[in-house]
């Protein structure tokens, strides 16, 4: 009864066109900012801020980069880890070198690296298609790993091959990486990031280049002979979804965890990005932030869910049901609903709109 | 059925040979089309009419012969030069973008005419939606053409079949182009949706001025619309003229209805 588009005349093609054309959207939206801003900070403890959302939010911006190239522009990628952690050592790289670099820059900077890394691995894909490509990415992955392990250059000679984030503050001595950082601070960096580059994917999917990544999608033929040039946007695609991916994986060896190895960028972190965008809906901005919710929020609550009934299970068991519970629901959201849960959330939406009526 | 004056020739197919391995799809194909023009191939299935439009937007490249579109002598056509310079088309099974709205199918049809970079549309504010709002007015203006406002919002998936040709043909106007290429634009269509889509195509010609090249198996349809024919069967042209001399012509005649001999 509440929401409802009845009565909101659109007079403009401006308003017509804004990204949320319900005035009840709108306030939820508004609710939901002030909720992340102001009363998650306020309210949550340090585990949950530093150990929940701090991984749910970087991992939504890599899963948001990744739905970019699969699921608007349609090029299966399986090296989101490796872009991840290309951001992670180019940022490393960038911080140690030039020490007096604002953090915020040297992220920016590190998802650029990334992205001309994104263009190279992506030139393939004018060739190759569907299965093919994702191996062609997969190998991407192997090689950028490898790279990382392989030079010590990278790592600045550290015996381990890990590296640390040096303590970089935003203003004066509001440390967001190292010792210093509380996790507020390393909560609201990461936020205010990540809902930046959320609105300006938003931006580019519903404007022309947007437009011509989901035709690309589609039906690549109609799309060539409508004048739109395959390599230079599936390119773009490649770019800016490893521009995003990059930043993800500086935030994550910066920010989120403080150092990081290679191996934290590993083959099962693409996959566990991929299985966000599937289980959180393909070709949505929405479909990322559920399903890197989802499959953060999956294990915690199946580790703690035994203890509130009353139930011991042990350890083990418990991550064996994880990884069955997990293989179980992506098979049935690619039989049920291969749009995932951002389609789910739009057929409420459309329920909505009518109820209590059937039509 | 009309005596109408035409304009200059705008595209000359000279001595068009295609072949995919042995196969040989078109053999020596030669004609001409005039600015304004409602130009027509016909022939029984496999002729080459479609290979033949592929040719002229540049997506198959002949062995022999030589396409000149404004005045331009091309080898062959390339598919972005060819978009570049007003051709457009629709396909004879639907080409359009199923995921996207009827809107959204229209305005990528307009790719060509937005300058905004992809830094100016990542911020929206500004030029890049000053651009969109403008390109919006020019595609609402094609859906009132098509009388499909109704369906502006909804995914081009969901449509019936006959919907989906008028956003496909749509979309090919989008582009403003100077030559539209119709493949087939009424097959499957009713009665009703086939008076419609003739309508569409006279009206888009006669509005607009657009020169255009349809393929259609309607015979009705074909004699009534077109300023001249070309006939195609096994990749050889049987006949090229005005429809009455073509439906006079015994050798079309015998490719349509077979001969005993």
């Amino acid at each position: 009864m509440l929401y409802r588009e009845a009565g909101e005349f659109k007079a403009t093609y401006q308003a017509d066109q804004a990204i949320l054309t319900i005035r009840q959207d709108r306030w939820f939206m508004l609710a939901l900012m002030v909720i992340a801003f102001l009363v998650i900070p306020l309210i949550s403890s340090e585990y949950w801020l530093g150990t929940i959302m701090l991984p749910f939010l970087i991992l939504a911006l890599a899963a948001l980069g990744l739905n970019v190239l699969t699921g608007y522009a349609g090029q299966l990628s399986l090296g989101t880890g490796g872009f991840m952690a290309t951001g992670a050592f180019a940022a490393y790289k960038l911080a140690t070198s030039f020490p007096d670099l604002h953090i915020f820059l040297v992220i920016l900077l590190a998802g650029g690296i990334t992205a001309v890394a994104g263009l190279l691995f992506g030139i393939p894909s004018l060739r190759i298609k569907g299965f093919y490509l994702a191996v062609a990415t997969l190998a991407s992955q192997f090689f950028l790993i490898w790279m990382f392990n392989k030079f010590g250059w990278f790592t600045n000679y550290s015996a381990s091959g890990v590296i640390s984030a040096p303590p970089m503050a935003v203003i004066g001595d509001s440390y967001v990486t190292g010792p210093y950082a509380t996790a507020e601070a390393k909560y609201l960096f990461v936020l205010s990031i990540v809902v930046l580059f959320a609105l300006m994917t938003k931006n580019l999917v519903r404007s022309n280049i947007g437009r011509e990544w989901m035709a690309v999608r589609d039906m690549d033929i109609a799309a060539e002979i409508i004048g739109i040039r395959m390599l230079p946007t599936k390119l773009k695609a490649f770019a800016y979804s490893s521009f995003l991916c990059g930043i993800a994986g500086a935030l994550w060896a910066f920010v989120y965890t403080g150092s990081v190895e290679p191996l934290a960028f590993d083959v099962n972190r693409s996959f566990q990005i991929l299985f966000m965008i599937i289980i959180g809906g393909l070709g949505s901005i929405m479909g990322a932030f559920l399903g890197a919710g989802f499959i953060v929020l999956l294990p915690i609550f199946l580790n703690n869910a035994p203890h509130w009934i009353g139930l011991n299970i042990h350890v083990d068991l418990i991550s064996h049901i994880e990884f069955m519970v997990f293989g179980a629901l992506i098979i049935f959201f690619l039989i049920v609903e291969p749009h995932g849960l951002a389609r789910l959330w739009q057929l409420l939406k459309e329920k909505l709109r009518l109820w209590p009526f059937p039509y | 059925m009309h005596e109408r004056k035409l304009g200059d020739v705008v595209l000359q197919a000279e001595g068009i040979s295609l072949s995919f391995g042995a196969m040989r799809v078109l053999n020596n194909v030669s004609f001409d089309v005039h600015q304004g023009e409602i130009r027509s191939i016909i022939g029984p299935n496999g002729a080459g009419k479609s290979s033949m439009l592929n040719v002229i937007n540049g997506v198959y490249h002949p062995q022999q012969g030589s396409i000149t579109y404004r005045g331009e002598t091309r080898q062959q056509m390339k598919v972005h030069q060819a978009a570049a310079q007003g051709i457009a088309r629709t396909f004879q099974n639907i080409a359009l973008f199923k995921g996207m709205s009827t809107l959204d199918n229209i305005m990528t049809g307009r790719n060509l005419k937005i300058k905004s970079n992809m830094l100016q549309q990542a911020v929206y504010w500004g030029k890049a939606q000053k651009e969109e709002i403008e390109h919006r007015r020019k595609v609402e203006e094609i859906i009132d053409f098509l009388e499909i406002q109704a369906i502006r919002k909804t995914p081009v998936g969901k449509l019936p079949y006959g919907m989906q040709k008028r956003v496909e043909l749509g979309r090919a106007l989008a582009a403003e182009p100077d030559l539209l290429l119709l493949d087939e634009p009424m097959a499957g269509m009713n009665v009703e949706e086939k008076e419609d889509m003739c309508r569409f195509v006279l009206d888009i010609n006669d509005e607009f001025g657009t020169t255009i090249i349809l393929i259609e198996h309607d015979m009705g349809v074909v004699m009534d619309l077109s300023d001249r024919v070309v006939v195609l069967d096994y990749g050889n042209q049987l006949a090229d003229g005005p429809p009455d001399v073509v439906r006079s012509n015994q050798a079309v005649i015998d490719a349509y209805l077979g001969v005993s001999n």
